[in-house]
């Protein structure tokens, strides 16, 4: 088969994400996520669906939009985690690099990803999760190593970062978590952002649509204000 | 001539042509806005009247109304707010926001008007205006066909002008400052002595009757401002002057008609030549120069027509659409972005917003960037500025058009046009399932068509009939256009307007459409899902049931906006084959205001699930809540519709996001938004509204309206008021699609 031909499964795509990497972007949803965070909200993704779209319709989706990028806008690819989708994901930044097109990933690093993938990335927005073994485990259900296999290439291949945290109430709300993250940070290199989201509830339709259990269901949504005053402690 | 000392030589100095004035003239500016000066104290005092009539008047609903004077450019005498601290004067009547009654357009319009604010015509004038004097709705009530009033009567044609002034039409009020009213009077009269001669043909005699009236009407002109104390026979010699002779010139034409929409034109180059020569000469400073244009906009602000209710309910509030233009390129590339571009959209941080005058930058990519960022940053603070495509109309229309109303380029002085308001094309669509019986009032419109009788609607079956259809439509309609516009030549011409404009003046016929969106995705459901009528007794589709999805307009999918696009190009393929009143050139718009709302009411249920009564989207945007894919693809979605080779007057697009969603920071926002806007306007996509508000803000806004007194919003063309809008704009305003994420 023509890698041009290669599906992929495609959740749904943002023409106007303003806030998922610099300038405007084409955000891609990937379907598929091992990770089962507490406050996902977008469940929908999970699972991988029959794949619906080849390497040149995404591609050519994505260049439609090109005249609005301008000087740093581009794509982010999001979901789901795209790393989950590694060969179609290759092939597609691949083509896009050729049109000289901004590349963003947002992605909790769990998935398949080698050096050739990563040279094309131009921007890395990671979800952080949690720096805790227990709390990343307790937060995604998942283990944490492949998380920080895939932070330490991110460093070794030089890849500008942002870092995005999720702050829940009654989870990881507190002034010591921060400083903890602080502090991990700042063992990084190329970090350019650093933020933390608060969680909301908005997802909570989605679960119910989806017949699936929320879990933060007595959890309320994280005041933004406090969070913004977590994020100038991280800050400082 | 000593007024024009201190100015580069031209062709202008040989023939009246601003335009070559301004560009041997005018000095670009690709600076910051730091220059800006705030208002004086004379300014405040003049603004808070107006501020506490403006009040009154809402409440109201009419200050007051001259009712012994027909309307005329010297009819009044001399009005003034506050005549020791206004630096720019004249009032339509004489007194600030008192309207006027032109009873020219049709009296029965008048009636209602004043009957709906309890006033009462003089009855000598009423007695002998009645008796001798024919207006241009009696003459097009003469001439109609009964095909034409049954079109009306359904509402498949609505917002005619046959009843009230057609507008649309700029004047050079420049032509008075830069060369004077005599100057002016001369030339035409030199074109009745020496050109318009020769065989006596019904073109040449009507010509030279209407030149002998711009004659009497840039008399009358001079006599009107004489009242205010202002010689203006000769050219104005500073930038005061030239301000205030312009202004004199757009006050004529305020005074004399009613036009729907009365638009200002192009004067910020024009207006920038006077002040830089008067800055270098240091008999002017910035914070009289900014002075100058308060004061200009002030004054603008407080044109009125008397309009009925109907009319209020339709186009929201009390639109004037004093559009004006700024910025552009001149047709060699170069910025015409001058200091008096920013010192005009100042006044909606000096003045507050507001939804009058029609600010309406005309966009080029290669604009500097700091004037990019300024703009976005007043629309974000303001919401009253819309955009158009300099770099789409500037290779039609060259460096010297103005918008006119909303979305219609012209050039300034050498065009015109006969406005067309708008035709149903989803109506239409309905017809052709209902064989041209009308599906809100079961009457028969168009005979010939059979009802469709099928129980699954076939697209290539409702295609041909719709196309059929619209052969008849764009035929009654190209004749109700052309009865208006000679009726309204020969009882209501607009002589101090067209005297600002050469004689041999090129015309468009505009028509227009309304329901794009809905028709594209009816047809797209027919094509791709399956859809079912549910019909009544007499066998009229009155509601549809669809099974299976299909593409919707706003997705930038080709599929849908194809379907889009062949069915603009087949109505104006359909309207562009039949004879024009003078030979005038047919264009079309995609906009409807805030028509739209009237429209889907009197509309019923769509193919495309849309039921009976409900709103259409405005303009040539995507049906509320239908665009799935994000703002940008709506954009590119209607970027797609052909300007140049269908469109030429317009298609109107209106933008809405939440802060929030637009950037993080203002400095993102600005950014942001400056991309968005070139992004479109790169597809060669021409006009666009931008509004920054949340959702939040306009349902607090409805429920606690005293709250928002100066909330304004864009809407298909122009701007309002949120609180001029009825319950049911507002909420079709709440419901059409806001871009936010989550």
């Amino acid at each position: 088969m023509k890698k041009c031909n290669l599906k992929g499964s495609i959740h749904s795509i943002e023409t106007l994400g303003l806030v998922d990497g610099p300038g405007i972007r084409v955000v891609v949803f990937f379907n598929g996520c091992k990770l089962r965070c507490l406050y996902c909200h977008n469940p929908e993704t999970w699972k991988i669906e029959k794949p619906n779209m080849t390497v040149s319709e995404l591609v050519d989706k994505i260049l439609r939009y090109q005249p609005y990028f301008q000087k740093n806008g581009g794509v982010t690819f999001s979901g789901g985690e795209p790393l989950l989708q590694f060969d179609y994901l290759l092939e597609v930044c691949k083509v896009l690099k050729k049109y000289n097109i901004h590349i963003a990933l947002d992605t909790a690093g769990v998935g398949n990803y080698n050096d050739k993938l990563l040279d094309l990335i131009d921007l890395v927005i990671f979800d952080v999760k949690a720096i805790k073994r227990q709390e990343y485990q307790d937060i995604t259900g998942y283990l944490i190593e492949n998380s920080l296999n895939f932070l330490k290439k991110c460093q070794e291949r030089d890849k500008k970062m942002w870092i995005r945290q999720v702050i829940v109430p009654g989870i990881n709300d507190t002034k010591e978590g921060i400083l903890e993250l602080k502090e991990f940070i700042s063992k990084l290199k190329n970090v350019e952002k650093v933020e933390l989201l608060p969680y909301h509830t908005m997802g909570i339709g989605k679960y119910k649509n989806l017949g699936l259990e929320y879990k933060l269901k007595d959890v309320a949504a994280m005041d933004q204000e406090r969070c913004r005053e977590l994020e100038k402690l991280l800050l400082e | 001539m000593e007024e024009w000392q201190g100015f580069q030589k031209g062709k202008w100095t040989q023939e009246i042509n601003v335009s070559n004035f301004i560009k041997t003239n005018y000095q670009s500016y690709n600076g910051s806005s730091d220059f800006l000066e705030k208002t004086t104290n004379k300014t405040d005092q003049v603004w808070q009247k107006c501020t506490s009539l403006l009040q009154q008047e809402l409440k109201k609903g009419v200050l007051d109304i001259d009712v012994t004077t027909a309307s005329g450019i010297n009819s009044y005498p001399a009005g003034y707010i506050d005549k020791e601290n206004e630096v720019i004067v004249g009032l339509q009547t004489d007194e600030p926001l008192k309207r006027i009654v032109n009873p020219y357009g049709g009296i029965r319009m008048v009636y209602s008007s004043l009957k709906a604010y309890n006033y009462k015509l003089d009855p000598t004038f009423e007695h002998y205006f009645k008796q001798f004097r024919k207006t241009h709705n009696d003459g097009v009530f003469d001439a109609y066909t009964e095909e034409i009033k049954k079109a009306r009567h359904v509402g498949l044609l609505t917002g005619l002008p046959d009843a009230y002034g057609r507008g649309r039409i700029i004047g050079d009020y420049r032509r008075v400052a830069l060369y004077g009213i005599d100057y002016l009077i001369s030339q035409k009269q030199k074109e009745l002595d020496y050109l318009l001669l020769g065989e006596m043909s019904e073109s040449i005699i009507r010509t030279r009757e209407e030149v002998s009236m711009q004659c009497r009407a840039l008399k009358e002109i001079k006599e009107m401002a004489l009242k205010y104390g202002y010689d203006i026979s000769k050219p104005a010699k500073t930038a005061k002057e030239a301000v205030q002779w312009l202004y004199f010139g757009y006050l004529a034409a305020v005074k004399e008609n009613n036009g729907a929409a009365m638009s200002l034109g192009r004067v910020d180059a024009f207006l920038d030549i006077y002040i830089e020569r008067d800055l270098e000469a240091g008999v002017l400073t910035e914070i009289e120069t900014q002075e100058l244009i308060d004061q200009f906009i002030i004054k603008l602000r407080l044109v009125r027509h008397l309009r009925t209710p109907d009319y209020d309910q339709l186009f929201s509030g009390d639109p004037t659409w004093v559009t004006c233009s700024i910025g552009g390129l001149t047709t060699e590339g170069d910025s015409l972005i001058t200091k008096t571009s920013y010192r005009l959209l100042h006044t909606l941080s000096n003045l507050d917003t507001a939804p009058e005058p029609n600010m309406t930058v005309l966009w080029s990519e290669k604009f500097p960037q700091t004037f990019k960022d300024y703009c976005a940053k007043m629309s974000i603070q303001t919401d009253a500025i819309q955009y158009e495509n300099d770099d789409l109309m500037r290779p039609i229309y060259g460096d010297d058009y103005a918008i006119a109303c909303c979305v219609s380029a012209m050039r300034v002085g050498l065009d015109m046009q006969f406005f067309g308001a708008r035709c149903n094309l989803a109506k239409a669509l309905l017809y052709s399932i209902n064989g041209g019986v009308d599906e809100m009032k079961n009457e028969l419109v168009f005979d010939g068509f059979e009802k469709m009788e099928d129980e699954i609607l076939d697209y290539n079956k409702v295609k041909k009939i719709y196309f059929k259809m619209l052969k008849e439509v764009a035929r009654v309609y190209a004749s109700a256009m052309n009865i208006i516009h000679y009726m309204h030549d020969k009882y209501a011409y607009e002589a101090g307007q067209m005297a600002l404009h050469n004689t041999d003046v090129h015309r468009y016929m505009a028509y227009g459409v309304a329901g794009l969106s809905v028709v594209a995705d009816s047809l797209s459901a027919i094509r791709y899902a399956k859809v079912k009528p549910i019909r009544n007794q007499d066998g009229i589709a009155i509601d549809f049931k669809i099974e299976g999805d299909f593409p919707k307009y706003g997705n930038d999918d080709d599929r849908v906006d194809e379907i889009a696009k062949e069915v603009l190009q087949t109505i104006f393929d359909e309207l562009k084959s039949h004879k024009t009143y003078r030979d005038a050139e047919p264009t079309m718009s995609v906009l409807t205001i805030t028509s739209n709302v009237v429209y889907g009411s009197k509309t019923g249920a769509t193919p495309d699930g849309r039921k009976a009564g409900v709103a259409f989207a405005p303009g040539a945007n995507p049906m509320h809540g239908r665009d799935e894919n994000g703002a940008l693809a709506s954009l590119n979605s209607v970027a797609k519709l052909d300007y140049e080779t269908c469109c030429k007057d317009g298609i109107s697009n209106t933008f809405s996001i939440v802060p929030e969603t637009l950037g993080k920071t203002m400095e993102d926002r600005i950014h942001n938004l400056v991309s968005i806007i070139d992004g479109y306007f790169h597809q060669k996509a021409h006009h666009l509204n931008v509004n920054v508000l949340t959702r939040e803000t306009l349902i607090d806004a409805m429920e606690h309206p005293d709250k928002y007194p100066l909330l304004t919003i864009r809407v298909s063309g122009y701007a309002v008021r949120f609180n001029r809008l009825s319950k049911k704009q507002q909420e079709e305003v709440i419901n059409r699609t806001f871009h936010e994420k989550m």
